[in-house]
This record gives structure tokens, sequence and C-alpha cells, in this order.
């Protein structure tokens, strides 16, 4: 297929936000026929690869050209235009509009300046058929139709205007087994046509069963375009995570740790089996012991977060069941979930956790004062005292209780609000890449910490991307991959090595 | 300017293809809603008053309220985008202010009433540019055009001007006779003749469809490549322009002009918009039923007028108790649907 001139080429491609490089110099090419796989971690691109194709993002440097013609989107009318089509994870069609309008909106065929309702139904049943989807009625209002037809919808419009690129940006996360036939069904189908598809998803097994070649970002940066079949998936693993296998067994020969599972015959404090949430994540069973590390492994996207969240109750599970000390119990919201002493650290600390206009004493009183109602005030000398222990606990620096958040390095943020948590005595503490982005340092005294916490009987449940670290950490480790939970190991001398193969292995 | 043959109720029941859309489903029911409010109400007025039960009463529904049924239909265009134009009251006043100063030096009556559409339109058009490119709330912007109109309107006189040119008067004072001695005002017919231009472009025109598609999902609409943003400025301009035209409507009404004239009609469209079934979330609703729940609001008022013991001041309670139930069930249309 070299000889072929690619449908879309984009050269060079570089887009900047204030602050970041989204995209640097990264090389991709779709041909007619083929599913193209885009892939990489959250954060690697993938999502502005897409925009600057489609027009939403205009790009800094590089050349796009469609159909050999050199194109330069900036709105996604030009990539329409341009026969570039694009079906999103949240559907982008008009929910109080008609399935026939939906497929048609912005190109109705008019007879002397009025819209023909009837060629609008024709044409609308025509490519309806066309994709074997006659059971939908092109009537009906979109808002009636389940998010699976509304994307197969989405697909049909895209038929309709006769692209020749078909964009699908994880079009099946929130989709069920049989859907997904369904919607892999219509994907051959197109691509048997000509149709070039770009396809993401965070889903290994279904990338692996149905593009043919994929192209791996990784911090913005091309790593390499690859045939699927040439591609193990161990492989692509380690070019996603930008570590090859030698290094990673390397980093493994730091110590593991050593303290005695204290779980064994006591009662977890929470047991969670079969927990899920349509859409989300399913197929969770994990206890978790007074005074044990339990660690969150798998990808980024893979689902580790949702199941922090269900833990939480900031989202509501929908099926299975959670156990708090032995009785059953229903975890409704946060508010819920701290009255069972469970705390939540987020991932991300600026939009979910702290406030950085607030002082270190403010945030920290913040938890305390939640705790107690906000009738009650805390007063002034109880407040100075708590915090200047937790200060000196955690060595905060600076060592000032009227510094603003704002102020202090990554570091020393995560462990105000670790300490946030901690002012309220929990049992079960979820630590939510508590190290991402703090210096070695401050992340090697937060890991002590968690283990000192553990030692002293707290539960908590460890979230990192960092495998090396999980491993360091954890007592146990529960493998999470394609949004279900697929292993548990017991940390006794496991190596990175060994989890990146449970996480690559074979089919479901 | 006169189509209104397509807008009697009689022939408003021909099959059509866009009549075809309209049937069945819950999508009407809160405008049918409003259908049936108003035949109730009108049903309770004939059974109190013997005389309620004719024909020019319901005519003077129409006559009465040409200005309201013309701001309705530029407040539908933007609700329906899920905007919203608190400046078409003082537009109005705007427009009837300077209508009069104009008429009084001795200017024509139609280079008169082009200017003011051109002030009323412009006005509208920045406003929507505004809203649009610096990505500000329609409500403050709006808010800002309102006083802005209102002070403007200070600015040309404090007193009441009156209205005593030829064509003004002339337009005032005449009726055009139907069967028997029914007869409606010039005026009805030019609202009733924007009502029917603007169902067409809502209906059967890629603008219209691209007003409703907006208030869907805005986001949506832009990736679908649809005009958002040429759509949404545009919307406010025609707001600005129904202002102008209902301004010289209350002209032919009042023959006069009054700084002070037409507070808080930008209320009294957006009820008639809300009660005629249109969400203010923008996306649902219809201008026919625009169109009804000014005739409510009017009827209510001929209610107060028929009573003659009751304050002027109940029509706004009336409403009021009217606006909060039909958002009430607005949320629960809303709920179902979902």
């Amino acid at each position: 297929m070299n000889e072929i001139v690619p449908v879309v080429e984009m050269t060079d491609i570089a887009i900047g936000f204030p602050g970041v490089k989204a995209l640097d110099g990264v090389d991709f090419r779709l041909f007619q026929g083929e599913v193209h796989s885009l892939m990489g971690e959250n954060g690697a691109g993938k999502s502005t690869l897409i925009k600057a194709l489609t027009g939403v993002y205009t790009i800094d440097s590089g050349a796009i050209t469609v159909l050999g013609e050199p194109q330069r989107f900036s709105t996604p009318g030009e990539s329409q235009a341009a026969g570039i089509s694009t079906v999103y994870q949240e559907v982008n069609l008009c929910p109080n509009l008609t399935v026939e309008e939906n497929v048609l909106l912005g190109r109705e065929p008019r007879r002397r300046g009025s819209i023909d309702w009837k060629d609008v139904r024709s044409r609308t049943r025509e490519v309806l058929a066309e994709l074997q989807l006659d059971h939908i009625d092109p009537g009906s209002l979109l808002s009636t139709h389940s998010i699976a037809v509304q994307q197969l919808i989405a697909i049909a419009r895209s038929v309709e205007i006769n692209a020749k690129v078909l964009i699908l940006d994880e079009p099946t996360s929130s989709l069920d087994a049989d859907e997904v036939n369904q919607l892999f069904r219509v994907i051959r189908d197109l691509r048997d046509r000509g149709v070039a598809i770009l396809f993401v998803s965070h889903f290994l097994e279904q990338v692996y069963e149905i593009s043919d070649r994929m192209t791996v970002l990784r911090n913005g940066k091309l790593v390499g375009e690859y045939l699927t079949r040439d591609l193990s998936r161990m492989s692509l693993i380690s070019k996603m995570i930008g570590k090859d296998m030698e290094a990673l067994a390397e980093l493994d020969q730091a110590p593991a740790r050593t303290r005695a599972g204290s779980g064994a015959g006591a009662t977890p404090f929470i047991e969670a089996q079969g927990l899920g949430r349509k859409g989300s994540v399913s197929n969770v069973d994990l206890a978790i012991y007074p005074g044990e590390v339990v660690g969150l492994a798998g990808l980024l996207g893979a689902g580790r977060t949702e199941i922090a969240r269900l833990f939480f109750g900031a989202d509501k599970a929908d099926e299975g069941s959670i156990k708090v000390k032995g009785a059953s119990q229903k975890i409704r919201s946060p508010r819920a979930a701290i009255d069972k002493r469970i705390g939540f650290c987020s991932e991300d600390r600026k939009e979910e956790g702290l406030i950085g206009d607030l002082t270190v004493r403010d945030n920290l009183v913040l938890a305390m004062q939640a705790s107690k109602g906000w009738a009650r005030r805390i007063p002034r000398r109880v407040q100075d005292e708590l915090v200047a222990e937790y200060i000196e606990a955690l060595d905060i620096r600076p060592a000032n209780p009227d510094a603003l958040i704002r102020n202090l390095s990554g570091g020393n943020q995560q462990k105000v609000l670790l300490a946030r948590w901690l002012v309220t005595h929990p049992e079960l503490l979820i630590l939510d890449e508590p190290t991402r982005g703090i210096d070695i340092g401050a992340k090697t005294q937060i890991q002590k910490l968690v283990n000192k916490l553990a030692a002293d009987g707290m539960s908590i449940l460890f979230i990192s991307s960092e495998l090396e670290e999980v491993l360091r950490v954890s007592d146990r480790v529960a493998v999470i991959k394609d949004r279900a939970m697929v292993a548990e190991i017991n940390n006794d001398g496991v190596s990175v090595e060994d989890v990146m193969t449970v996480i690559a292995g074979g089919a479901q | 300017m006169s189509p209104l043959s397509t807008l009697t109720p009689r022939t408003l029941k021909k099959p059509s293809p866009a009549r075809s859309r309209l049937r069945g489903g819950a999508r009407y029911a809160p405008t049918l809603a409003t259908v049936g409010l108003f035949l109730a109400m009108f049903a309770v007025g004939a059974g109190m008053y013997p005389s309620f039960l004719s024909g020019q009463v319901f005519l003077n529904l129409f006559i009465d309220n040409t200005f309201l049924i013309v701001l309705a239909v530029g407040m539908t265009f933007v609700i329906l985008t899920g905007g919203i134009d608190l400046s078409v009251g003082a537009v109005v006043a705007l427009s009837m202010m300077v209508s009069a100063t104009l008429l009084q030096q001795g200017w024509n009556a139609g280079a008169v009433i082009v200017l003011v559409l051109l002030i009323g339109g412009g006005l509208g058009l920045l406003m929507g540019l505004i809203i649009q490119y610096f990505d500000i709330q329609p409500f403050i912007v709006t808010l800002a055009g309102m006083f802005l109109a209102r002070g403007l309107c200070y600015v040309i006189s404090l007193d009441s001007i009156p209205v005593t040119e030829g064509f003004f008067t002339g337009m005032a004072q005449a009726q055009i006779p139907l069967s028997g001695d029914l007869f409606v005002s010039p005026g009805v017919l030019l609202a009733l003749g924007i009502v029917a231009i603007a169902f067409f472009v809502l209906h059967h025109t890629r603008f219209g469809r691209t007003v409703y598609a907006i208030g869907g999902n805005e986001h949506s609409a832009m990736l679908m490549g649809l005009p958002v943003k040429s759509t949404k400025i545009l919307v406010y301009a025609l707001s600005g322009l129904c202002s102008a035209v209902a301004g010289i409507l209350f002209s032919f009404y009042s023959l006069s002009g009054y700084s002070l004239a037409a507070q808080g009609m930008e209320l009294d469209a957006i009820a008639a918009v809300v009660i005629g079934g249109t969400l203010l979330t923008g996306g649902t609703g219809y201008v026919l039923g625009s169109v009804v729940g000014v005739l409510v609001l009017g009827i209510v008022q001929t209610f107060i007028a028929y009573d003659g013991t009751l304050s002027s001041w109940w029509t706004k309670i009336v409403i009021g108790g009217l606006l909060l139930v039909f958002i009430l069930l607005q949320r629960l249309f809303a709920r179902k649907a979902g």
C-alpha cells in the first residue's frame, strides 16, 4: 500500500496551548479502506490531533493534505467540506430534533427556497437502509434513542455527507458488547467501501480486533506507525508508556515493601463485589483490610479513577454491592462516604481538592469544619495546634500556616491535601495519583507516609500510573484493564514486567 | 406582506409536510395545553358574560396586542436558541419616541418607518455581535441594551409627544371589514403576516432549523458545521427588527411617543413565549404557540375589563401565576422526556 497516496497526510504538526505543547512534530497518515487506531495514554495528544483534523483547533505549524489537496482548517465546517466527518464519544447531535433532521442538518435538500421534507425523509431512509439500520424511525426524536443508536445515527450522517474520512473518538466507551458488535459491523462495512477510518479507543482488545494499523503518540510526540499484526500488545504498551522492558525490569530492583499482610482472617474495612457502573467500569471485586495498602495498576484511562469514584460515592454504582466493615452499605454521595470514614485525595488537586486562594490553615480547617458541621466554629487555638501538628508531621514547606496554597510547590500542595483528609481520621484513604508532578524527594516522603499510615491501621487504596511505585507501596495489586478489574496479585516479589504481562494478556 | 390566508385557524388544519411533522407526540403537549387553556378561558368568559362570545371580542384580542404578537415572534427566535432579549420593551419605546419626534418635525412617514427599522435592527445586530464575539451572557448584554434604549428615550424628550401625521392617524383609525360587522386593523394583518413568515423561516429553511439546533446543543451544532455564529447574531438582529415593527404598531395604536411607554413589555413578551410552550432552555417550541400565549395574556386583560371592579394589576398577578404553572409543566414534560 506504499504507492497509494494517503487520504489524509499530516506532516510535522505542532499545536501549543499556554504552557503546554499539546502536539510537537507529529506525522500521521491515513489510507483509503483501512481502520487506523490512534494510540496513547490520556494527554498523549490523541484528542488534539483529532481536533486539528476536524478544524476545532487550528495548527500552529505543519501541513495537512486531504486527498492530495493542502488544507488549513479553522472551522469544523471546512473540515467537513473536505470530506472529514467525526463521531465523538459524547454524541454530538441535537437531542431536540428528529433522526432525519440530525442526519441532514445543514444540508437539507431544498426546493424553491423551502426545505423539501419529503426528500429529507426518503434520503434518511436510504442511508439508514444502507447501514442496515432500517428499524430506526426517521421521524422519531433523537433523544428517544439509546446512546448506541445515536452513535449509529451520527455515523449515518457522515455516510450521507459521503465522507471520505470517518473519525471515531472513543465510540465504544458507553456501549455494551452487543452494541459494540453492531458498531464494528458498520465500521467494517464502511471500510470495505473504501472509507478511511480513524479509530480511537482505550480498549486494547477492541483496537486489536478492528484496526489494521496504528499510530502511537506519547506526550504530544510521535512514537511510530505500525501494522497491528506486527505489534504485540506488550510492545504497544511499552511504546505508550515510554519505557522498554529492560528498563522496567531494572527499575524493579527497588526494594519492595516488607510489611506483613495484616489482613488475613480479619474483616475487610471495605469489600466490593461485582461493583460497576454502566459506561464507566464493571466487575470490580476488591477487598481492603485495615492496615493494608492495595494498589490499582492499569494504563491511564483504564478505569482506575472511576473505581475510586465509585468507592467514594462521587459516582453512583448501578451494579454490585459494597460492604463496609462487614455490613452491606450503599454509598450514595461523597458526604455518605465521609460519614463512613472514607477519604479521597483526587487526581486533580487543583480542580477538585485544594482551594488555591486560601491559606494552608484554611484548607486544613475546611475539611475539619465540614465534618463538625458549620454551626460549631473551631476555636482559633485548636486550629493553630492542629495545623502546626500536621505541618510538622508531614514536613510541609514553608512551615507557615498563612501561606497561600497556590504559592506552594506541587509536592507540598499534595501534602496539604493529604493532611486535610488525615485531620478527619479516615479509616480508608483513597489516593489517586498522589505523587504526580512532584519532585522525587516529596515523592519518597509521601510513599513513606503511606506506609506509616497503613502501619497505624489505616486502609489505603493507592492509584498511580507508575507501576514501580504501585509495587513499592502496595501489599496487593488489582489490575485494571479496559474498564474492568481483570486480576488481583499478591505483591510478594512481583515485578513490573509481571504486571505488564497481565495487562497485555491475550483476549478477554 | 399579507399571506394571512395561510394563517387563519381553519387553513392551519390543512395537511402539509410540516403539519405531518407537527403531529403527534409529547413534543406539542405544552403548546396544546396553552390552546386548551385559551379555549377554556374563552368558554368561561362566554358563560359569565353573554356578550363575551362574539367574534369581535376574539378579534379585539389581536387588535389590542398586535405589537405584543410581533415582539413575541422575535423573542421566540431568541429563546429557541437558548438566549433572551430584555431590550425589546425599551426598543419599542425608543421607536415610538423617534417616530413621534421626527413626524412632529415634518418628516415623511415612510422615511421615519425605514429609519426606525434600521435603528431597531441595528441595535439588535450590535447586541448579537457583542454576545457572540465577546462571549457575554445575552441577559447582561440585552440588559445594557435596555438601559441604553430607555436612556435615549429620555434624552429625546421627557414629555409625551402626540402624533398627528396623516398616515399614522389613518392607520390608527382604519378598519378592515371582515364578514358581517366584524373588522380588524391593518396592524393585525401585518402582525399575522410576520407570524406566517416566521413560521416558514423556522420550519422550512436551514436558518430556522439551525436556530433549533443551537437551542438543542450549541456545541454539537458547531461541530456539525452549522453556521452557529451568524445565526446567533442574526437572531438578535431579528428581535431588534421585530421590536422596531412593534414600536411602529404601538404608535399606530396609541398615536403618541412617550419615554415611559412599554415599560416591562419585554417581560410580557417572554411570558407569552413561555406560556406558548417554548422552553427557556431553547430548542423546543413553536411560533404559533407564542401567538396563542399572547392571546392568553389578552384574554386575561379582557376578563379584568369585563369584570370592571378588579384593579388592572390583577392582570399581572394572573399572568405571574400562569407563568409559574407553565414553567412547572415544562419541567414535568422535560423529566418525562428525559
